[in-house]
């Protein structure tokens, strides 16, 4: 078997039993890239050097039983706005072009204590902002399940990287539904944990209430493995939380018996197309059949979380990306008249249209006169969504709908018409609003052989009811596909 | 002419807090230190990097809201200010707007007309900016981090002044306020006490509020008297000429004694304030609100009331004493060692007074330990030294807090008491200076004094005075 | 319900977000602003008196650090990223206060 066909967690065993060494794995993630990352563009900066370095450390550590844990020796890809000290870390943006983070943020760090080996820091929406990664400073990736496709974004780089074997897993995160989109678009497994669960520290803030890392990977064990690794309480994130229950991976079980699962009708209006509904409803189907309890309801309010989720994270945005201003790190124009000159000709050469876009929305919403009508009306929409959410999860243990409206769009297709790109993240967006987590895994190609994301959503700290329902579908999955084989 | 004015002032001041670490990370708040060597991820506005709140600053906001008669906000949260400017590395500063710590208070002063109440719109809690210095060679500034993050308590009265007299009471009222609290020094010249003026004026007798100017750059109430005296003549020239007072912040230049206006259109003043969203709300219970109340000091009215009352020191002694926190701390401290209070008073208004001014020190600069003071008074009343030996030993308790008892040793400054030693010199004295006595015998009382001096000169000051007088008279 | 947004709005906000726009991006940014902030009046479909405004999801408070100094002296790294730098500080085009 060729060792890019494992997933993470199995390579990790084989690592264990001195199968295959770390050396050796991030070789053929390595050679995988020369093949393919020209093609694909997933990566900003490959860390080759560093990488084969660390393999040969993290081995040393494997083999005196220093590391020893279920992650150790497996290359990993993160998300680029997520600070590794001594590697560079742009955000895809201009604006960060040459900056070299002096610490490391500290999901990382806690995957690096598990022994994970960074290959390389993934492509991105410019600071997060987009929905097809085609807003990159870098150039867009291609989705490996067809290239004429976006892989879908934010997190695009690191989803592709994961479809196309560049990565055993990889770090996203999650600001409106970009880990779970791009999951969905390329194939993979992707989630977004309760906010508060993983820290923030040194994540390069788009929206601060709505961002969380997570996970991207093979299959649903890897997810949870994964999240389990990276999960914890930091108290250098005032937001963080102390949670008891992190312990993802005993939600591994094939069975939903009595597992209430919500259908929101309103997930399946206008808007969705045929064939992604018919794939999602048929994966309810299998989930009633293994025992779930599966009935459909009225969630509410999904048409106004979009325009809530733009007000706020445009706001907090347009504060957070203030901080960009050629004195401290990144770019600075060369030449200025004076101190203002110096800062409008950075930040206007640095950022790209889209981030201009929501800096300037942010910064409206936020002005003189407008913050109650806009920025406020938007908090008090969110508290409405939250409170639909809580109405839904007295009923139901998890919510079952499509991560998109489509599968990947072609490239070059979204980026025209901005409300009709904002337009898909309607499935994804009121789960950051609502602090909820949420797993997309793949449940079926369209006719033209694109993949099929199924989202389910769980309640607050709940992550191990949509991990349990994501696997027992996953199992019986993969026993239908060895049926038809 | 003919019109009379009134002045209406309010106050903004900023207080930096005497925490040992900044606000929202643990690099030091200390003076003194190599440009940007006290900063971090955290105060320098580093790409990822979040706030965490000093639970010190919490209190010490608590505690001075407390003592000012305020209300404690339950349910307080911080709020962005966003603003470009080169000393605010995030480019927005964590303020709070929608709900400070500290509501509706008051501080009773000596006003124009008796005492009267400065109402204390809010304070709140919120981060200092780093420093900018400007480069005179080359046409560029520099930024130092090391003040950026520094915790501040931003003080807002209502317009409630109506002079520069009662403005600089209130000052000192809150200065001395907050001294007792130990939660600042207050320092106006070391930017520890900073206060922007608020002022209008109006015809007397009109209801309506004129329009307002904030004054900035005010480091010393001097500066501050004179900034409001010239503001207020600004303003009514103005309207004297027929034209508008522009509401505007105007920077103080206190050595060409004027003010213009600080921004420019680049500076809109729209600071789309909202809710912080790295840090979580402030929950204040009674149970904590009743903690810092147990904590707070007796403060200077109620000192003042027992110096007087049950130490019998003279009221004069006690409003000097309790100016300042580190006094009144030495004297009590000093007295409860045994000492009598009103030596102990008159060492502290006199020779540590005289000190203060000769080293150009604040009594909060004052170093030496109590029991060194106790120490020396009691050489005094043991008769151990003289007065004018005590006075030398004294300096060097004040400069370097040495033990007097030692030093009196090692220096072999006791008083000499030693009748039949002193007499022989005494009577040496006398037949070197036959002019002297002479003018003694013709009624000159102050030609004895001379004899005294002569006799301390010969003895190093070490005679007991009382004996060289005794026995002079004897002599003569 | 069009919202329209003139020349001076955009010229305001790109002051307040220190943005310069070339006139075409003006008039674009003109046209995506007007077509978000219509998009935005949806929300003004849905009666939200009495609703507070919700800024964090979780009600987890007083989350405080002990006033202890943890920092050392850090210059290297933190000016290590400055575009200029001078005598240990961030160099910036002239100031005036």
């Amino acid at each position: 078997m060729n060792i890019l066909d494992y997933t993470a967690t199995e390579l990790a065993k084989k690592i264990k039993a001195h199968e295959v060494s770390v050396l050796e794995a991030t070789n053929a993630v390595l050679g995988q890239i020369d093949k393919t990352e020209d093609e694909y563009n997933c990566y900003v900066t490959i860390d080759r050097e560093g990488a084969l370095k660390k393999a040969e450390e993290v081995q040393a550590k494997i083999d005196s039983g220093e590391i020893d844990g279920p992650l150790a020796g497996v290359p990993v890809a993160i998300k680029d706005n997520m600070c590794t000290e001594g590697i560079l870390t742009t955000c895809s943006s201009k604006i960060l072009g040459n900056f070299v983070p002096t610490f490391t943020s500290e999901a990382v760090l806690n995957l690096e204590r598990a022994g994970a080996v960074i290959i390389g820091k993934t492509n991105m929406d410019e600071f997060a902002m987009g929905s097809t990664t085609e807003t990159s400073a870098f150039g867009p990736t291609k989705n490996p399940k067809n290239p004429e496709h976006v892989p879908g974004g934010s997190s695009g780089g690191s989803a592709a990287a994961v479809a196309a074997n560049e990565c055993f897993y990889a770090l996203g995160s999650d600001t409106g539904g970009s880990i779970r989109q791009p999951a969905g678009y390329c194939g993979v497994v992707g989630m977004k944990p309760t906010y508060s669960t993983v820290s923030r520290y040194g994540l390069i803030a788009y929206g601060s209430s709505l961002d969380q890392i997570g996970p991207l990977s093979k299959d649903v064990t890897d997810c949870a493995t994964i999240l389990e690794v990276i999960a914890s309480y930091d108290s250098k994130d005032s937001t963080s939380v102390k949670r008891e229950n992190t312990d993802f991976t005993s939600a591994l079980v094939d069975d939903v018996k009595g597992l209430r699962i919500g259908i929101p009708r309103d997930y399946f209006g206008e808007g969705l197309d045929s064939e992604v509904k018919d794939a999602v409803l048929k994966a309810a189907d299998v989930l009633k059949s293994k025992g779930a309890v599966v009935e459909e309801f009225d969630l509410g309010l999904v048409e106004y979380a979009i325009p809530a989720y733009y007000t706020i994270a445009a706001a907090e945005a347009s504060s957070n990306l203030e901080r960009f201003d050629g004195i401290k790190y990144g770019y600075r124009t060369e030449e200025y008249t004076d101190l203002h000159n110096m800062y409008k000709k950075t930040r206007s050469e640095g950022f790209g249209p889209e981030v201009k876009r929501r800096i300037m929305l942010g910064s409206f919403v936020l002005s003189s006169g407008y913050y109650d009508a806009y920025y406020l009306k938007a908090l008090r929409v969110k508290a409405l969504i939250k409170k639909a959410f809580d109405d839904a999860f007295a009923k139901y243990d998890v919510i079952l709908g499509p991560v998109a409206p489509t599968t990947a769009p072609k490239l070059g297709e979204s980026l025209s018409d901005p409300i009709k790109m904002y337009l898909g993240d309607i499935y994804t967006i009121s789960i950051n609003l609502a602090g909820l987590p949420g797993i997309c895994l793949p449940c079926g190609n369209d006719s033209k052989g694109l993949p099929i994301g199924l989202q389910l959503i769980g309640d607050c700290f709940k992550e191990n009811n949509i991990i349990r329902a994501a696997y027992t579908y996953e199992q019986a999955r993969n026993e239908m596909e060895k049926e038809v084989k | 002419m003919g019109k009379e004015y009134e002045t209406v002032i309010g106050l903004e001041v900023h207080v930096e807090l005497a925490t040992k670490t900044k606000i929202f990370c643990g690099c030091s708040t200390a003076f003194g230190a190599e440009p940007n060597a006290h900063t971090c991820p955290v105060c320098t506005g580093m790409p990822g990097s979040l706030p965490v709140l000093n639970k010190q600053v919490v209190e010490y906001a608590m505690a001075v809201g407390l003592a000012t008669n305020c209300d404690i906000t339950k349910y307080s949260k911080f709020d962005r200010k966003n603003y470009f400017y080169p000393d605010n590395p995030q480019n927005y500063q964590i303020s709070q707007l929608y709900l400070p710590i500290c509501r509706n208070g008051y501080v009773e002063i000596k006003g124009d007309d008796g005492m009267k109440k400065v109402g204390i719109h809010e304070i709140h809690m919120e981060e200092d900016a780093g420093k900018l210095i400007h480069s005179e060679w080359d046409d560029c500034s520099m930024v130092d981090y090391n003040r950026s993050g520094v915790p501040l308590i931003e003080i807002v009265s209502e317009p409630d002044m109506r002079s520069a007299e009662e403005v600089i009471a209130y000052l000192e009222k809150l200065r001395m306020t907050i001294q007792y609290l130990g939660a600042s020094d207050c320092k106006l010249n070391e930017g520890s006490m900073r206060a922007d003026v608020n002022l209008s004026v109006r015809e007397k007798g009109a209801k309506e509020f004129g329009t307002r100017t904030e004054m900035k750059n005010l480091n010393s109430f001097k500066a501050i008297s004179r900034a409001i005296e010239n503001e207020r003549q600004r303003q009514i020239d103005l309207i004297e000429d027929g034209e508008k007072v522009m509401q505007e912040t105007r920077r103080w230049d206190d050595t060409k004694e004027y003010s213009y206006p600080m921004r420019s259109k680049e500076d809109a003043q729209d600071y789309r304030y909202f809710p912080e969203p790295d840090l979580v709300p402030i929950v204040i219970d009674d149970e904590w609100i009743e903690r810092i109340k147990a904590a707070q000091p007796e403060f200077r009215e109620a000192k003042m009331e027992r110096y007087t009352k049950e130490m019998g020191i003279p009221e004069y002694d006690a409003d000097i004493i309790t100016s300042a926190k580190s006094l009144a701390d030495i004297f009590e401290e000093t007295v409860a060692l045994g000492a009598n209070a009103k030596k102990v008073s008159n060492y502290l208004m006199g020779e540590t007074m005289r000190l203060l001014k000769e080293h150009n020190m604040d009594a909060e600069d004052i170093r030496f330990s109590p029991v060194n003071l106790a120490k020396l008074l009691k050489l005094i009343d043991d008769n151990a030294i003289n007065s004018s030996v005590a006075k030398e030993v004294f300096e060097k308790i004040f400069t370097d807090d040495i033990d007097p008892e030692k030093y009196v040793e090692e220096n072999g400054l006791k008083m000499d008491n030693d009748e039949d030693g002193l007499r022989k010199i005494i009577e040496e004295v006398v037949a070197n200076n036959p002019q002297s006595v002479e003018d003694y015998h013709n009624g000159k009382e102050k030609a004895i004094g001379f004899l005294v001096g002569q006799t301390m000169k010969a003895t190093q000051g070490k005679a007991n005075p009382g004996i060289i007088n005794k026995i002079l008279k004897e002599l003569l | 319900m069009a919202n329209v947004i003139s020349d001076e709005t955009i010229d305001y906000v790109g002051i307040l977000a220190k943005l310069e726009l070339s006139d075409e991006e003006k008039e674009n940014a003109k046209k995506d602003m007007e077509s978000m902030l219509d998009y935005i009046d949806k929300l003004n479909e849905l009666d939200t008196t009495g609703v507070e405004p919700m800024s964090h999801v979780f009600p987890v408070n007083n989350v405080f650090r002990e006033d202890v100094v943890t920092n050392g002296d850090d210059r290297e790294n933190i000016l290590k990223n400055a575009p200029e730098e001078q005598d240990g500080m961030f160099n910036v085009p002239k100031t005036f206060d």
